[in-house]
């Protein structure tokens, strides 16, 4: 048996040469048997899964079309599904059962999606290896003993190795296109306010954005279209149509300008990834398009600016985690400051409380101006560079990642060097733009991303422009030989 | 020493609105515990607030009747603590960019002067829930029905100078926000809170004391008790050498005295930061337009109207105004019986004493503004007297049904034929020879004994002034 | 910059976690490091620039004023530590 894109599964489906049963069972099978190796899911949905795809398969036999209908997906357990454990990685949320469905889980229901579970995922989405989790490290695909990349690394490395055609991510700093660079898949974060923040459990509100993670270009474009929409329940989401973002897939890049930071290509970047990345963007020239060097002189103060904003929004965010509602209650509680201090204390592991604690910290009497309001200064000097660069060009690209897949717990004991390795995806999120990364070819056997930036609300044409690349390369189809 | 207060009030009105400021959960009063608390005020994860625009609007309202300047730009921020009734782990306000700024109010001082308070602020915040601390043993209950209420938080300038002036502005603020529809103003229920910033200073020193804060006002006599307990504290504490510390304090309606809440105190650190979940509300000149275009007529124009149109003294307008219901119903019963000055008297007299004595509100009066007229009316032909009047409101109040009905069926009718109260009159002259003959010789108080004795004869239903005319040319005649 | 234990103890306190001398010490080492790093910040040219607390230049929506959540009440409390007679019960609150 192939194991198929979501586009190849959707003809196959519509074409009744398989159900959408036959393959909820194929890809449960798989990760019934492979998943122990990676530890990808926190929780697997056969139940469920079964009786959405026997609806779907009423669907299809009525003869209806949907994006998404019959499809088996995986969503993070970042969002919130009624009725099933919704934990975010956190032994805080260990015995949440959401009582409702987050929007994106509910479009993409709608949209015919059969969801096969709830991938694991750095805890409330703070790291960038998939080691906080509560459920523990998710392994990368292509190296047991690596990471995957985080927060969405139980995402990524399920769609790396076919447990799940595509998975939902979410994405603060990077923790869509990380992931996906680091397991050779593709990802997009979309623009902020492009995808309902509703029922996605809050990190860093004014940076997160949920988007799809796949094997393709084309079955990101599919999955967004199913995810993206206004949401009257979040106010930050963007009341404007959404286009069919696989119909601009096809478009040549003749004329395309394609701007090349030269921060992002200095010091830091391995001599090796730079290769990488120059015959990818050799790939891009090729066929048409013109690359042209721009600066973005401020980011290099995105990282630290970053762990200013996201912490302190986290510090409140997780606030209600209290003990009270939901969630986890230490025992015997002495009195109600008890109640909290342990609650919490036990709840929490250490990324999320350093976490909490520095944004409790800037936010604190007498640090507001000389951390938080100076942070969200250099957030606009971040925004107005990429501004304008898209004067000059349509198109920003380069590496995702400084780096490849680095080792389990080789960088546990740095957060600073942890923190860096988003070096190149945090400026895109402090700007609110849409930012795709997609497999560019590989190093050993290890694989390397390559980071697409677009303008705002241009997601369709880094879709695009990926699309492009893989209708000319085969990076976006290998599979790591013990999945196969 | 001679000591001048310095009082600055916090006004919390919740807005009357249908549903939440940032949920589509119900507002209403006295649901069963946590059966109006939705996921959104719940603070589950993931939920996000969207703002609710009735709430906007009627903070608009009350900027615009405050002559306050509305802000073409405000901010949600998130103001950070952890209390088991604030269920986020921070409550969604206003700080550095509040809807509503620099406004003014005044207030009349009982000497008849006009004070005018300024108003520092208005801005929108969320309420908290509800701790219920008996029947739970050593747990504490809580109940977020009211959580995601909306309020607005008015905030006056330090410019109250004493526990009357600053009841005189909590009353007018009150009527105002009742008069504008945008707080039912209930303070029981606790839609209409106070919290008062008290300090003292010697008089004529420009710089302002320590203040402390006094939190649980709920009425406007505890802020009156409040207020004035404190001042003598502070005097107390200061004329025997201590000093004030700036604190919290507590007002026990029990023993009537504010007491300190350190337990509180421990050091407030809000950590403010704008709501990442809101984006900026924006308020057009159009939009500011278009709600001045819906405002009622504020309680001082309404008095000045009653002054000018009705001839009433500023006294009976400023009482008749002083609530939106009373001047509606006023307003009514003179478009029935075109006898303002009757009407005013009859309001404020056994109207208001009725309505008092079955403790019932305006609304609640189970005489309508038109049967009231009616019964006006009928003083004015002279088919009653002012005094049968009385009895024909009482049975209206009764419910006996209009006051023409309860004429005719009690047989009050006034006795206004001439021919008739004179044949009463001779009747009662030939019945009482001797006080007669006294009457004629100069003991003039006996006029009175007369008409009493003719009233009693028609069980009071002569017309009193036919009485008197006729029975004086009677007694002085033949 | 260097946290003390100190300092630590006061924001954890202000966050709600509780930590040990040992924990204490590891935060301040690791915020110290952490605030140390967030100090290049300092080398930005801020001035008059305005600052961004969202990604979109855009303003509010507004919701219209209608009732539209149902009671719920036992679907959320299923998932509560402890409730009694439909409110959520914590050690009590001394006032």
């Amino acid at each position: 048996m192939t194991l198929d894109t979501l586009s190849d599964w959707a003809r196959r489906l519509q074409a009744r040469e398989i159900s959408s049963r036959e393959l909820a069972e194929l890809y449960l099978g798989r990760i019934e048997r492979l998943d122990a190796g990676i530890n990808s899911f926190v929780t697997v949905t056969p139940e469920l899964a079964l009786a959405a795809a026997d609806a779907a398969d009423r669907r299809l036999a009525k003869g209806e079309q949907a994006p998404l209908l019959g499809l088996p997906v995986a969503q993070k357990d970042i969002f919130c599904t009624q009725g099933v454990r919704t934990s975010c990685g956190s032994k805080m949320l260990d015995a949440f059962v959401a009582p409702y469905d987050a929007t994106v889980v509910e479009r993409m229901n709608a949209a015919g999606a059969v969801m096969l579970g709830k991938t694991n995922m750095d805890e409330f989405a703070m790291g960038s290896s998939n080691e906080t989790s509560y459920y523990g490290p998710v392994r990368n695909p292509w190296d047991p003993e690596r990471v995957p990349g985080g927060s969405s690394g139980g995402s990524a490395a399920a769609v790396a190795a076919r447990l799940v055609p595509a998975a939902t991510g979410t994405d603060t700093g990077g923790s869509i296109r990380q992931p996906a660079a680091f397991c050779g898949v593709t990802g997009i974060k979309p623009t902020y306010g492009r995808v309902s923040r509703y029922g996605m459990i809050a990190f860093a509100s004014s940076l997160d954005q949920g988007g799809p993670m796949a094997a393709s270009a084309e079955d990101c474009a599919r999955m967004l279209n199913a995810m993206a929409g206004f949401d009257p329940r979040d106010s930050t989401s963007v009341e404007r149509p959404v286009e069919d973002f696989t119909a601009g897939l096809a478009r040549d890049l003749k004329d395309l300008r394609i701007g090349l930071p030269r921060e992002f290509f200095g010091e830091g970047l391995d001599a090796d990834m730079r290769r990488v990345v120059q015959d990818a963007l050799a790939v891009l020239r090729e066929r048409g398009a013109k690359l042209v060097e721009v600066s973005l002189p401020n980011s290099g103060l995105s990282v630290p600016a970053y762990y200013v904003v996201a912490p302190a929004e986290c510090s409140s965010n997780l606030a209600r985690y209290d003990g009270v509602r939901y969630g986890h209650r230490c025992a015997d509680p002495r009195d109600l400051m008890d109640l909290y201090m342990r609650s919490r204390a036990e709840g929490f592991g250490a990324e999320v409380k350093r976490r909490i604690m520095i944004g409790t910290y800037v936010l604190s009497a007498g640090y507001y101006d000389a951390y938080y309001l100076k942070a969200q200064k250099v957030r606009r000097l971040i925004a107005d560079d990429f501004r304008r660069a898209f004067e000059q060009v349509d198109v920003i690209a380069g590496p995702t990642s400084p780096e490849l897949p680095f080792r389990l717990g080789e960088k546990s004991a740095d957060p600073i060097r942890m923190y860096l390795s988003d070096i190149y995806t945090i400026a895109v999120n402090l700007a609110g733009l849409p930012g795709l990364s997609m497999p560019a070819g590989t190093i050993g056997n290890l694989p390397v991303g390559l980071q697409l930036i677009g303008n705002y609300f241009d997601e369709a044409r880094l879709l695009n422009v990926a699309h492009q690349f893989q209708q000319e390369t085969g990076w976006h189809q290998r599979m790591p030989a013990a999945f196969a | 020493m001679e000591w001048e207060t310095v009082i600055g009030l916090e006004i919390h009105a919740q807005l009357n609105t249908a549903s939440k400021i940032f949920s589509g959960a119900a507002t209403a009063y006295g649901a069963e515990p946590n059966r109006q608390a939705c996921a959104v005020d719940l603070g589950l994860p993931g939920v996000l607030p969207v703002l609710n625009a009735a709430v906007v609007r009627k903070a608009v309202m009350l900027g615009l009747a405050i002559d306050a300047e509305i802000a073409p730009r405000s901010v949600f921020a998130r103001k950070n603590y952890f209390y088991p009734d604030l269920p986020k782990g921070y409550q969604i306000s206003q700080y550095e960019l509040p809807i509503v700024a620099r406004g003014h109010l005044e207030i009349d001082l009982e000497d008849g002067g006009r004070k005018r308070i300024g108003i520092t602020r208005a801005h929108l915040e969320e309420d908290a829930g509800k701790s219920v601390h008996e029947g739970f043993g050593a747990m504490t209950g809580i109940d977020l029905n009211r959580a995601g209420t909306p309020l607005v938080e008015i905030v006056s300038e330090p410019d109250l100078r004493s526990a009357k002036e600053a009841v005189a502005y909590m009353k007018k603020l009150h009527a105002l926000v009742r008069y504008l529809g945008i707080c039912d103003g209930n303070m029981q229920e606790g839609s209409f809170r106070c919290d008062a910033n008290v300090s003292v200073r010697p008089k004529g020193q420009q710089a302002f004391g320590t203040r402390a804060e006094i939190k649980n006002l709920n009425s406007f006599r505890f802020v009156e008790r409040a207020i004035n307990f404190e001042v003598e504290r502070q005097i107390d504490l200061l004329e025997s050498g201590g000093t004030v510390v700036q604190e919290t304090r507590l007002y026990d309606p029990d023993r009537d005295e504010t007491r300190s809440m350190r337990s509180k105190e421990e050091a407030n650190d809000y950590r403010y930061f704008p709501d990442p979940d809101l984006l900026p509300v924006t308020i057009h000149a159009q939009d500011i337009e278009s709600v001045r275009g819906e405002m009622p007529e504020l309680p001082d124009a309404k008095r000045e109207r009653f002054i000018r149109d009705y001839a009433l003294s500023v006294y009976d307008a400023g009482t008749l105004t002083a609530t939106r219901e009373l001047a509606d119903y006023y307003e009514a019963v003179v478009a029935g019986c075109d006898a303002p000055k009757l009407a005013a008297n009859w309001l404020m007299g056994d109207f208001t004493a009725a309505l008092n004595r079955s403790e019932l509100e305006v609304g609640q009066s189970p005489v309508a503004p038109q049967a009231l007229a009616q019964l006006l009316t009928r003083i004015q032909d002279e088919t009653i007297s002012g005094k049968i009047a009385k009895e024909v409101f009482d049975a209206m109040w009764a419910g006996e049904g209009d006051a023409d009905r309860i004429i005719a069926a009690r047989g009050l009718k006034q006795i206004t034929d001439t021919g008739a109260i004179d044949r009463i009159i001779d009747e009662v002259i030939a019945a009482n020879p001797s006080q007669l003959e006294q009457y004629r010789s100069g003991k003039d108080k006996l006029f009175g004994f007369f008409v009493g004795q003719v009233m009693k004869k028609t069980q009071g239903k002569a017309n009193p002034a036919q009485v008197n005319e006729r029975l004086r040319a009677r007694l002085q005649g033949d | 910059m260097s946290l003390t234990s100190d300092e630590v103890r006061r924001i954890a306190h202000l966050a709600r976690l509780a930590v040990d001398d040992r924990e204490a010490e590891g935060f301040a080492a690791a915020l110290s490091d952490i605030f140390d790093f967030v100090e290049t910040l300092n080398a930005a040219e801020i001035e008059g620039v305005e600052p961004m607390a969202h990604p979109l230049d855009a303003e509010q929506r507004l919701r219209p004023d209608t009732v539209t959540e149902p009671d719920q009440r036992e679907l959320f409390q299923a998932i509560a530590p402890a409730v009694e007679n439909g409110v959520y019960l914590v050690p009590r609150v001394i006032e």
